[in-house]
Parts: C-alpha cells; sequence; structure tokens
C-alpha cells in the first residue's frame, strides 16, 4: 500500500492531508517510516532497513507494521 | 506604464467585524495588499457600532446608508451624495440582503463612473435558500432536503420527515442545530422575529464543513476558487479558524455550479462532505465570505481581482494555490473615543 502522493510531512512528524484538511502528529520512529515511504523504498525494504538498525525481532516488528498501515488506513492517508 | 490603479477609491459594506462578522474588513485587507498606500477606501455602514466605523488606518472615511428595506431611491441618493465627495472607482456590497437592491441600481452607478461587478437578479435567486433544494435537484448537487415554514404548525411536517437533529435557518442569515422541538419552535420564532418567513428546516448531514470562496466571470468559468476546511467553529457556526485544502472534486463542484448559472463575482459555498465522500450544498452566499483574506494568504486574491475585473480589466483564471495555509480569527478592543461614536450617530459620517 502506498501513501497518498500528495500527503505533506515533516521531519518532526507531523502530517497534512490537503485533500481533506486532516492533520496528525507522529513520533520520532513514525517520521522515520514515512520519509521511507514517500521516498519510493518498498514496503520489504523499509522492513529490512528496520530490523537491521532496531533490536526488534520479526514478528514483532510485522505485528507493528501492520497497526501502521490500518493507523494510516484508517486516517485516510493510503492510495485505495 | 502608469499604474491605472494608482489612487483608486473603493466604497465597501459589510464593516461588522463582530463575532459573526459581514466580510467587509477581509475584502479591504485583500485590496490594500494589492493596490497599496494610494488606495482609498470609503466605508458604507448601516450601525454606528460596526468596528470597521472606527479603524481609520483600514477605512479613511465612512458613511452610513440607508437600510436595504428602505428601498433603492433613497440608496441612489445618498451614494450620489458620497459620490460627489469622494469620486467612488467601485463599490463592493458584502451584505446579502442589501444586493438586490445594488444589483438594481448598478446600471445607474455605472453612468456615474461607478462600477460594480455583481451576479444578475435571476442568478440572486437561483441560489436562495428557499430555491436551494430545487436548484441542486434540476442539475445534479447534492443538497439536503428542505421545508420551507410559514407557521409553527409547518415544524411538525418538517420533524416528521427529518427526526432531530434537524437544521431551522434564517431567510437570510442565521442557522440553529435543533434537537428537540422546543427548541425547534424557539428557533423558528427567533428566525422569523429577525428575517421573516419562510424560515427553513433542513435535513441535518453528519460530516466535515467545508468552504469555497470563489470568483465567477459572468460566463460560466470561475477565475478563482480556494477551498477551505473549518477547523474552530463558533456557536452561529462561522468559522474561527480554517485551512486551506485542495480536492478535484472541490473544484469539478464549484466549476460546475459556476457552469450552471454564469455566476458573476464573489460567492460563496458552504458544503458538507458526508462520511461517503458525498459533498452536500448547505449553502451559496452570493458575496465573498469574511474569510476572504485567506484567498489572497494562499495565491488568489480574490476580492483585488474582482476590483479589477469590475474596471475592465481581462483577467486570466488562477490556475493553483497553497494548501495548508490557517487562519486564525482573534478579537480585539479597539479604542475609540466618544466624539467619533457621537459624530457617526449624528451625522452619518466618520
Amino acid at each position: 500500500m502506498k501513501l497518498k502522493s500528495n500527503i505533506a510531512t515533516s521531519e518532526n512528524g507531523f502530517i497534512f492531508n490537503p485533500a481533506t484538511g486532516d492533520s496528525f502528529s507522529g513520533n520520532n520512529m513514525a517520521a522515520q517510516l514515512l520519509e521511507a515511504m514517500k521516498s519510493g523504498k518498498t514496503d520489504a525494504e523499509i522492513r529490512q532497513e528496520i530490523l537491521n538498525r532496531f533490536d526488534v525481532s520479526e514478528n514483532q516488528f510485522d505485528r507493528d507494521w501492520d497497526n501502521w498501515m490500518l493507523q494510516l488506513k484508517e486516517a485516510n492517508l493510503l492510495e485505495i | 506604464m502608469a499604474n491605472k490603479y494608482v489612487n483608486l477609491c473603493i466604497a465597501v459594506t459589510g464593516l461588522n467585524a463582530n463575532d459573526n462578522p459581514g466580510p467587509g474588513m477581509a475584502v479591504i485587507r485583500s485590496l490594500k495588499e494589492c493596490f497599496g498606500d494610494s488606495l482609498r477606501i470609503v466605508g458604507l455602514s448601516y450601525e454606528s457600532l460596526e468596528p470597521g466605523i472606527y479603524l481609520r488606518e483600514q477605512v479613511n472615511k465612512t458613511y452610513q446608508i440607508p437600510y436595504p428595506t428602505e428601498g433603492t431611491a433613497v440608496l441612489i441618493e445618498r451614494l450620489a451624495y458620497i459620490n460627489q465627495r469622494e469620486n467612488l472607482d467601485l463599490i463592493i456590497p458584502n451584505f446579502d440582503s442589501e444586493l438586490f437592491n445594488f444589483i438594481k441600481i448598478a446600471p445607474q452607478l455605472k453612468q456615474m463612473g461607478i462600477a460594480t461587478y455583481l451576479p444578475t437578479h435571476q442568478q440572486l435567486a437561483l441560489r436562495d435558500k428557499v430555491h436551494l433544494k430545487d436548484f441542486g435537484t434540476k442539475h445534479g448537487f447534492y443538497v439536503p432536503a428542505d421545508h420551507k415554514l410559514y407557521t409553527a404548525d409547518d415544524l411538525k411536517k418538517a420533524a416528521d420527515e427529518f427526526n432531530f437533529p434537524m437544521v431551522i435557518k434564517g431567510k437570510f442569515y442565521e442557522a440553529y442545530v435543533v434537537y428537540t422541538m422546543d427548541q425547534a419552535l424557539k428557533a423558528f420564532h427567533q428566525l422569523n422575529a429577525a428575517w421573516g418567513v419562510p424560515v427553513i428546516a433542513q435535513q441535518y448531514i453528519k460530516g466535515n464543513e467545508i468552504n469555497i470562496a470563489a470568483l465567477g466571470d459572468g460566463k460560466g468559468s470561475n477565475i478563482s476558487l480556494v477551498a477551505m476546511r473549518k477547523l474552530y467553529i463558533t456557536d452561529k457556526g462561522k468559522a474561527w479558524a480554517g485551512v486551506t485544502i485542495k480536492d478535484d472534486k472541490l473544484t469539478q463542484l464549484a466549476n460546475s455550479f459556476a457552469h450552471a448559472t454564469n455566476w458573476k463575482g464573489g460567492y460563496e459555498m458552504e458544503i458538507m462532505s458526508n462520511a461517503e465522500g458525498h459533498l452536500y450544498i448547505l449553502e451559496i452566499n452570493p458575496r465573498f465570505p469574511a474569510w476572504v483574506y485567506l484567498t489572497a494568504a494562499a495565491g488568489q486574491n480574490q476580492p483585488a481581482t474582482l476590483a479589477k475585473m469590475a474596471m475592465g480589466e481581462a483577467i486570466e483564471p488562477y490556475t493553483d494555490y497553497q494548501a495548508g495555509k490557517l487562519f486564525v480569527r482573534y478579537s480585539w478592543d479597539h479604542i475609540a473615543d466618544i466624539a467619533d461614536f457621537q459624530k457617526i450617530s449624528a451625522f452619518g459620517e466618520l
């Protein structure tokens, strides 16, 4: 699933949807994930990068990733 | 090349910058931003405590004008008097209730050398709250169902059809979301006393409130449009903060409206975007909104563009504006002398 192309994000995790006016605050990890998604990296590439950089199990990452995508979907930030 | 817009004199109504603000001060701010210090602003007021009268750095001189109910003869007489002193280039009326008269006298104003840029009476009537549902049905717009209320008894029919909550609206201004028949009755009597009948009962649509400020060229196109999502809404339903947004569906909606009506001049579409993404038109106001300065801040200065078009300049339609521009309204205790209040009250000029 891809982030909508018009979504504006900032380094500190602020997210603005210019089509709806919705805005969200994310933490540092959210900011990094958004930046990676916007740069065009695939889900697999992002997954591998996070697993390499942080002390997190694959299972834990997969659960968190599903939760992250669910939040993005609910916030109407993903391409349909 | 000489600047043809030096020393312009523009008259503006809607100086009531209160908790239910008229657009006048925002229009003036936009005009000043474009035309600079040489611009002379003449305020046209109805009441002595309209704040704009006392904001002398914004409004050079104010004249009281007769209420719309007094008709066009006294209005034109008053404007002729003002024009003798001020040599007006343009008048921008900003109240719904005065537009009928200003449209009627526009040819006489033109003869006096005063430009306007207004819709026709027919266009004005099309989007009237009383006709909005029929207009929507005819042109395929989503418009909430409504009932015209002439007596309090008519409320029952509306409540049976819409259930609660529903919206009770005045003919010109004001609207209340009501949750019980008691509240509905109170709103009906209040709005009947203020604006007369019909009072309108409208189906309540839940969703995000979005407004579009636009400028139609009178030939079926918009020269400018800027959409804004309300972020903070007062108990009168007015946006106290908002952010510009950009969505093709909103652009299409406003362009369809301009195409269907050949709208000429500024207007505002009040829209509710429901959970299914349908854009319901709640109202179409036949003049700029009070938040119109946001259009200038976002890159499309609608009041200044209207002024240029009114004075004959051919303007290319704007193609873009900045999404994410935020406005936050604030209140301010402006200090004036009681002598100023006396002057405007007694002599109708300040």
